[in-house]
């Protein structure tokens, strides 16, 4: 579903952000991306989402391959993935309600079916009754229910999310866990990536660690690899 | 397009100083525009005028038989080029020149001055050449004595125009790529202050030309908008100088609308260079 192929990215300022990545997300996987800040992996979430492009090696995502491809090619998939940020990205000036209908609006959804979607999502994560507030009236953790919304109401098969509890606080991060959980339960990818090491060592999903552009750990490799050594002996 | 709609106005809403500055901003350079067309205008009307009253004079030998001088305006009058052949006799001749110089009307007596034949010629054949193609041609009659046009005046005449008309098309696309310009930087303001839906539009897998979309309607709306108040302060301009200066021709109906849609299209043209600008970056 996700394949990335010995990929390499580099920044003309920055340098290389990306250095011979290779690795497998299957559908409904749950994976972290872990590893300090800097080590790559907004770089390596952008490469899924396609807001960038390797320098050298390839990136599949759900069918889309990255050499070559166009901007309504990548445009066309973002509607099947959903993003989500640290600090939201919600319209400040709309509702919550309005906030995820524009997901639908701007990829020319019919106009009658946006309401449904639009409180089915709200539902989804927790705030039926919130639909009308504005983000400024909201938490933090509300906010980034609704971008979780926002990015659920399309029925991605993956959500992305690049540090989404960086911004909220021990309870708050909690609830949004559980909810990125629930979502992958009913079948939805989520690559997350995270500094919260606490939330990866309890949860005991696949965590991909990453170290100045670098897969250093991957524990799926790990089990893989102890199979083959268990199955050996 | 319903959505597109709602874009633009929420864009006119949020940010209602900006875009009635930037309205106001393509207004003047429109205006500005306008202005110079106006004397365009003018001055082409004036030497459409002028151009008018060329004429050739032939003067005739004396004692040419009236028979002759009649024969040979026929034979003028069908040159393609003509548009009016006249006889001018002694007295007649004596009369104009009295009338157009008063103060010498004394000097002058009667038989003083030669009878002529004068031609007129038709539009878009009043150029220095054909004027002198057709003078020579009338000059081969042999009762004709002498064939004057104002030779450097129609010269003259001729290079004032070419003047005007070069000037006025490098000025004219001078003042238009201003308001291009103009347009184009009011409505990056516009995409900057929107740069946030911008981003979240890409993000949910909105095509590049419905992110355009909006703007360019909007770009579309404010060249329209600035259109009509330029036309409106341009009316207002040829108003004052006809009142205290010299009396001025506005825009027909048909260029005033040119000027509208102009308009529209420096509108378009620019937020489509802003927002495609923006687009490569994100």
């Amino acid at each position: 579903m996700i394949r990335f192929q010995h990929v390499y990215k580099e920044y003309p300022r920055t340098g290389l952000v990306l250095q011979d990545v290779s690795l497998f997300v299957a559908k409904g996987e749950f994976v972290f991306l872990t590893g300090p800040s800097g080590a790559g992996k907004s770089s390596l979430l952008k490469l899924v989402y396609m807001e960038e492009l390797p320098t050298k090696g390839d990136v599949w995502v759900s069918g889309v391959r990255a050499k070559g491809v166009n901007r309504k090619e990548i445009a066309k998939l973002r509607r099947k993935l959903g993003v989500v940020f640290q600090d939201f990205r919600l319209l400040e000036d709309r509702t919550a309600e309005a906030n995820v209908a524009f997901a639908l609006e701007v990829i020319d959804t019919p106009r009658a079916s946006i309401h449904n979607k639009v409180s089915r999502a709200l539902a989804q994560v927790g705030l039926a009754a919130k639909g009308t507030s504005m983000p400024r009236e909201m938490s933090g953790g509300e906010q980034q229910r609704v971008a979780i919304a926002r990015a659920l109401v399309n029925d991605p098969f993956v959500l992305i999310a690049d540090e989404p509890t960086g911004n909220l606080d021990e309870r708050a991060t909690r609830g949004v866990f559980q909810l990125l959980r629930d979502i992958n339960a009913s079948g939805t990818a989520v690559v997350m990536a995270t500094h919260n090491l606490d939330l990866v060592r309890r949860s005991g999903y696949r965590t991909i660690e990453i170290n100045r552009g670098q897969v250093v750990f991957d524990s799926a490799e790990n089990d893989a690899s102890k199979r083959k050594v268990e199955g050996l002996a | 397009m319903r959505l597109a709609l709602r874009e633009t106005m929420i864009g006119f809403r949020r940010a209602p100083m900006l875009s009635v500055l930037s309205i106001t901003t393509i207004a003047f350079s429109l205006f500005a525009f306008g202005l110079f067309s106006l004397v365009a205008v003018n001055i082409r009307k004036t030497l459409r005028d002028v151009e008018s009253r060329v004429e050739i004079r032939a003067f005739l030998a004396e004692g040419t038989p009236v028979e002759v001088v009649s024969a040979a305006m026929g034979d003028i009058g069908v040159f393609p080029e003509v548009s009016r052949v006249e006889y001018v006799s002694p007295d007649s001749a004596l009369a104009r020149a009295r009338a157009e110089l008063g103060e010498f009307k004394d000097v002058f007596e009667s038989s003083f001055l030669p009878a002529s034949i004068d031609v007129r010629l038709r539009e878009g054949h009043r150029d220095p050449e054909t004027v002198r193609t057709v003078a020579g041609r009338i000059k081969s009659f042999e009762f004709v004595d002498d064939v004057r046009f104002g030779e450097d005046w129609v010269d003259k005449l001729y290079r004032i125009r070419n003047v005007a008309t070069a000037t006025g098309i490098v000025l004219g696309l001078a003042f238009a790529a201003v308001a291009v310009i103009i347009i184009s930087a009011t409505i990056r303001m516009a995409v900057m202050a929107r740069a946030r839906e911008i981003s979240i539009m890409r993000l949910v897998g909105a095509t590049d030309g419905f992110i355009r979309r909006p703007f360019l309607i909007e770009g579309f709306l404010k060249g329209v908008l600035g259109g009509v108040m330029a036309l409106a302060l341009t009316w207002f301009a040829s108003q004052v100088i006809t009142r205290n200066f010299i009396q001025t021709e506005f825009f027909s109906r048909g260029l005033a609308v040119l000027g509208l849609l102009g308009g529209a299209l420096i509108g378009v043209l620019g937020s489509s260079l802003s927002v495609g600008r923006h687009l490569r970056k994100v």
